[in-house]
């Protein structure tokens, strides 16, 4: 027969129309990872577009140099035709995807003659080593405390692990940011006469990625240790448990291939926002420390109306967001055997 | 008296157990101290928002924006300024209390633009359904690759730092959360026999989303939105430490922090208070809204 | 064979052979004076109360009672199951000699899911979700070391094919969603008996399936009993289930036991009023169709204030006023058969020679009843 009890088409039964392909599981994944990864493409485009279309919106020109500076109409004019904006937007619209695929973004306006690319090529270790530093710290601290409180429920543990969290996720990543600065930076110098100290600046591969780092990782570890703490309570109630114990099985085993492998797979899901997370902190973070990555260039364009920059920066961001949420959501068909791949 | 059964029970059917709902809810929230405490600290800002600018008038405070060249960066209790100045003299404490006023009528005001927005995306593709659906979820998705921080900023670079802006701005961003749940809830709901019955007997689809769709909705609606403030603060805060956020002289916290960041070695007390007062207000309206949402969770009810 | 505890003088009942199965009369696992308690909120909860029982090896023990009478409490106390509070506060749980409560964990864990096995109601939460079921089954053999990982996957075909579940190899490698409930408590079957245990069970195994499942499942396990030897200890609120599957039944109400005998004997001839009430309750087929149905009168009790005297008193329709000053001894009131009840050992007579029988002494309560215009 070609259709089982639940409607579905039986494995190895031919699909309606002429390939001949069984319909596993595996199929359906394969489908769904190249329809994931093409839904991308429309994303990314509207991406650009939007901000494309708001940059353009934009009072005032590229030319205008403060402070009375004004460039001559003439040079404004020869300017504009070099860089292509006296086409139409629409034009300079495909003109920049064009550029984009190459990667070329254009021209900074803050920095004359630099190019969009290279800023962000040039701020983008700092940024990487510190989000990168940062994810390792939110993953196992903040499913480690979320599963120790579940597991600990109404303990000391559980409040005060769950009051740090809370604490974590309410407390902007700047003020954070600061409080540490004056507590590890200013109050400890002082107290200690000058001896002990966490730099509060700058960026090195040692002390200085103390501050910045735990700052940056503080929201989002707060998040996954609150979702996984309701989400390994969820479980614990589950019947399947009480099943586990009652076959004998050692606790290692209960917890590990019975809650957790529940528990965490919303955990999973949640990683995508916790990158978003990472990604929009680091903006913050990174001006608040002085650190010289893409985040602190994105700020500084802002404040200097850099359009190109922005618009650059934007997109970089964006693309990186909707990767992580692309794996994220692949990662999580893969582990939970339920998802229907229609 | 079969029609006086059936009135009955149409009166029950027209108001289902909502006034139980709501006395009931109001009673677990009592019951929740942090959520409790939370309320106590958002209604002491409130009536610090309305009535800072009359305390001024009557010389209770400072004003905050007079400069007291006199004593710039005093540490807290110093020459009659109760927290300080900060680095032209101004009155900490009353910028304090100012800043409340930006803060929360942006935190939440801009839940009615998040509301409107959203509520109307979500409500339309899950009732309407099939294409208008689809396609509405294809805009949100696009929607949602935008990561807040970055787009708020972008907006506000392109507008201007005005009041508006960032209204407009912080709303235009953050709505996708509750169009996704509007759609959600009214997707279920839309199932329940209750829905059909009240189709087939042709009550008008208005009538029909009033009376019972917006009711059962309302709870998590709710919660999320009261979520959305402490969101909103943050976004508003962190657009003023940047300096993009509302331009002095109304002060707001952010830019306190960002201003007494400048002298963080010789005047921490400068930023620590409006620090804690951004994460304290932040961290009452979680509070709340976690207690909101045990207090309406159906299924604690017994 | 022990007697209930304030048992009256005289009292030894001797077992009672239904079948030919030879092991019957030895006592696989005797529950003495059990008392299990879930300090609350509200005041400790009395799950169970004083429970006597026992199940004999390779019979069909079936255990009664509305919801909240604390058959489970039972069932789970006897595997050191307790969800948090609860607490086994007192008596014995001895299977083949050994005191189970008095076991250290690393002991019990060896002896869940090996020489007991229990299943539970709801198959569908009851399993794993995203474990596939085979190796669902396979891990219960594997975690007591009895058998090596190779045999274990060999047995799960085994036992998938015993439980008559079609196309077992490729039935493994599912997960429980694509398996129909019926199929489900199969799989959960096969697990529970992958061990060989001596006593399995079974919590309400069929109250969540389909009427025609149901009584595949009971089939199942019928043949199991026969073709395995297994004692099965079957929970359930069902009479009808009762009637078809097992050889003796425990009435429990309140946490503890308030009649238990032969299934025949108990059907034909309840002694204790719940019990009675329990039966007059199940609509028959053959009954006359102005008939009402009658329904035991109240509510369960509140196990955190139970009533003094007998706990039944409340709804009893034959209450007098000893029943409310004193509770009354599980007693035998038949061969085999033991009930909790003042006014039928009053009308039974104390001296075991005076006794008249048993329905007799029925009728002579429900004439009393019916006169005094009591449930009629």
């Amino acid at each position: 027969m070609s259709v089982t009890a639940e409607g579905r088409p039986a494995k190895g039964a031919p699909l309606p129309f002429r390939i001949k392909v069984p319909r596993t599981r595996a199929v359906s994944l394969g489908l769904y990872v190249v329809r994931r990864v093409l839904w991308m493409v429309p994303v990314v485009f509207f991406v650009i577009l939007i901000t494309f279309v708001l940059m353009h919106l934009a009072p005032g020109s590229p030319w205008d140099r403060g402070g009375g500076r004004q460039l001559a109409p003439a040079v404004v004019a020869n300017l504009n035709a070099k860089y292509g904006l006296d086409k139409p937007g629409w034009q300079q619209f495909l003109l920049y995807l064009w550029n984009a695929a190459h990667f070329d973004f254009g021209l900074s306006y803050q920095y004359e003659g630099k190019s969009v690319s290279y800023l962000i090529l040039n701020g983008w270790p700092y940024t990487f080593t510190l989000g990168a530093l940062a994810f390792l710290i939110v993953v196992p601290v903040g499913i480690g405390l979320g599963i120790v409180a579940a597991l600990r429920q109404n303990t000391r543990v559980d409040y005060l692990t769950m009051g740090f969290a809370t604490f974590g996720a309410s407390f902007p990543n700047f003020v954070v940011g600061m409080l540490m600065i004056i507590v590890f930076g200013v109050v400890l110098y002082n107290v200690t006469g000058g001896n002990v100290y966490l730099p509060v600046t700058g960026f090195g591969l040692d002390d200085h990625l103390i501050l910045p780092v735990v700052t940056l990782a503080l929201l989002p570890t707060a998040y996954i240790a609150r979702l996984t703490r309701a989400s390994t309570l969820d479980t614990l109630r589950q019947e399947f448990v009480r099943t586990a114990w009652a076959k004998g099985l050692t606790e290692r085993l209960v917890v590990i291939r019975h809650i957790l492998r529940n528990s965490l797979i919303p955990v999973v899901t949640a990683l995508g926002p916790t990158f978003a997370f990472l990604v929009t902190g680091s903006v913050i973070v990174e001006t608040v420390f002085a650190i010289p990555g893409v985040g602190r260039a994105f700020v500084t364009a802002v404040e200097s109306r850099d359009y190109p920059m922005i618009l650059g920066t934007t997109i970089l961001f964006s693309i990186v967001i909707a990767v992580a949420n692309l794996v994220v959501d692949l990662l999580y068909v893969f582990i939970d055997p339920r998802v229907r791949l229609s | 008296m079969a029609s006086a059964v059936a009135a009955a029970q149409m009166a029950e059917w027209d108001s289902p157990e909502q006034i139980g709902l709501w006395s009931d809810a109001w009673m677990r929230f009592r019951r929740n101290r942090l959520a409790v405490v939370g309320l106590v600290i958002v209604i002491l800002l409130l009536i610090d928002a309305f009535t800072a600018p009359l305390l001024v008038h009557l010389g209770v405070i400072i004003d905050p924006i007079k400069q007291d060249v006199a004593h710039i960066e005093v540490g807290p209790g110093g020459f009659g300024h109760l927290l300080g100045t900060d680095e032209l003299g101004r009155d900490t404490l009353s910028r304090l209390m100012y800043g409340a006023r930006i803060s929360l009528t942006i935190g939440i005001l801009v839940q009615g633009i998040i509301f409107v927005i959203g509520g109307t995306i979500g409500l339309t593709a899950g009732y309407v359904g099939g294409r208008v659906d689809n396609l509405l979820m294809r805009f949100t998705d696009i929607w949602y690759a935008f990561p807040d921080l970055i787009f708020v900023l972008v907006l506000v670079s392109v507008f201007g730092p005005s009041l508006l802006s960032i209204f407009g701005a912080i709303g235009i961003v953050n709505w996708v959360n509750l169009a996704r749940l509007v759609r959600g809830q009214v997707l279920s709901i839309k199932e329940k026999e209750y829905v059909e019955a009240a189709r087939a007997t042709g009550t008008p689809p208005l009538r029909i989303v009033l009376r019972h769709l917006v009711p059962n909705a309302l709870g998590p609606i709710i919660v999320t939105l009261t979520f959305g403030i402490p969101q909103a603060i943050f976004l508003e805060a962190t657009l003023s430490f940047i300096g993009v956020g509302i331009q002095p002289p109304t002060p707001t916290w952010g830019q306190m922090v960002n201003d007494g960041y400048q002298a963080v070695y010789a005047n921490p007390s400068s930023v620590v208070f409006p620090a804690l007062a951004i994460g304290l207000t932040m961290l009452a309206f979680t509070f709340i809204g976690d207690g909101l949402r045990d207090a309406l969770d159906p299924r604690m009810r017994r | 064979m022990a007697c209930a505890t304030r048992s009256i003088p005289g009292c030894g009942a001797e077992p009672l052979v239904t079948s030919g199965r030879p092991e019957l009369s030895d006592a696989l696992l005797q529950v003495k004076g059990l008392h299990t308690q879930f300090p609350t909120s509200r005041g400790l909860v009395r799950a169970v109360d004083g429970v006597d029982l026992e199940v004999r090896s390779g019979e069909v023990l079936g255990v009664v009672g509305e919801s909240g009478c604390g058959k489970t409490m039972t069932a789970l106390s006897i595997l050191r199951l307790l969800p948090d509070p609860g607490r086994i506060t007192a008596g014995q749980i001895l299977f083949r000699g050994r005191d189970v409560t008095a076991m250290s964990p690393e002991q019990v864990r060896d002896f869940r899911g090996n020489e007991v096995a229990m299943i539970f109601q709801d198959p569908m939460t009851s399993l794993n979700p995203v474990t596939k079921v085979g190796s669902q089954i396979e891990e219960a053999m594997t975690a007591h070391s009895k058998f090596s990982q190779q045999i274990a996957k060999e047995r799960v075909l085994e036992l998938l094919t015993r439980v008559r579940v079609p196309s077992a190899e490729r039935r493994a490698q599912d997960y429980p969603h694509q398996f129909s409930g019926g199929m489900r408590q199969r799989a959960m079957i096969a697990m529970g008996l992958s061990n060989e245990p001596a006593l399995l069970i079974a919590d309400e195994p069929t109250t969540a399936l389909d009427v025609t499942v149901q009584a595949q499942i009971i089939d199942l396990l019928k043949r199991l009993n026969t073709e395995m030897g297994a004692a099965i200890m079957l929970i359930t609120h069902n009479m009808a289930l009762v009637a078809s599957l097992c050889d003796r039944v425990v009435v429990m109400y309140a946490g503890r036991v308030v009649e238990e005998g032969p299934v025949e004997q108990i059907f034909s001839s309840p002694q204790h009023p719940y019990t009675w009430s329990l039966l007059r309750s199940v609509p028959r087929v053959d009954q006359a169709r102005r008939e009402r149905l009658v329904s035991i009168e109240g509510l369960p009790p509140d196990l955190s204030r139970l009533p003094g005297g007998c706990k039944f008193h409340p709804r009893c329709p034959f209450v007098e006023a000893r029943c409310r000053e004193e509770e009354p001894p599980l007693a035998e009131v038949a061969s085999a058969q033991k009930a909790r009840c003042w006014v039928l050992m009053r009308t039974l007579g104390d001296n075991p020679q005076d006794r008249i029988e048993p329905s007799a002494a029925r009728a002579t309560l429900l004439s009393a009843g019916e006169a005094d215009g009591a449930v009629g």
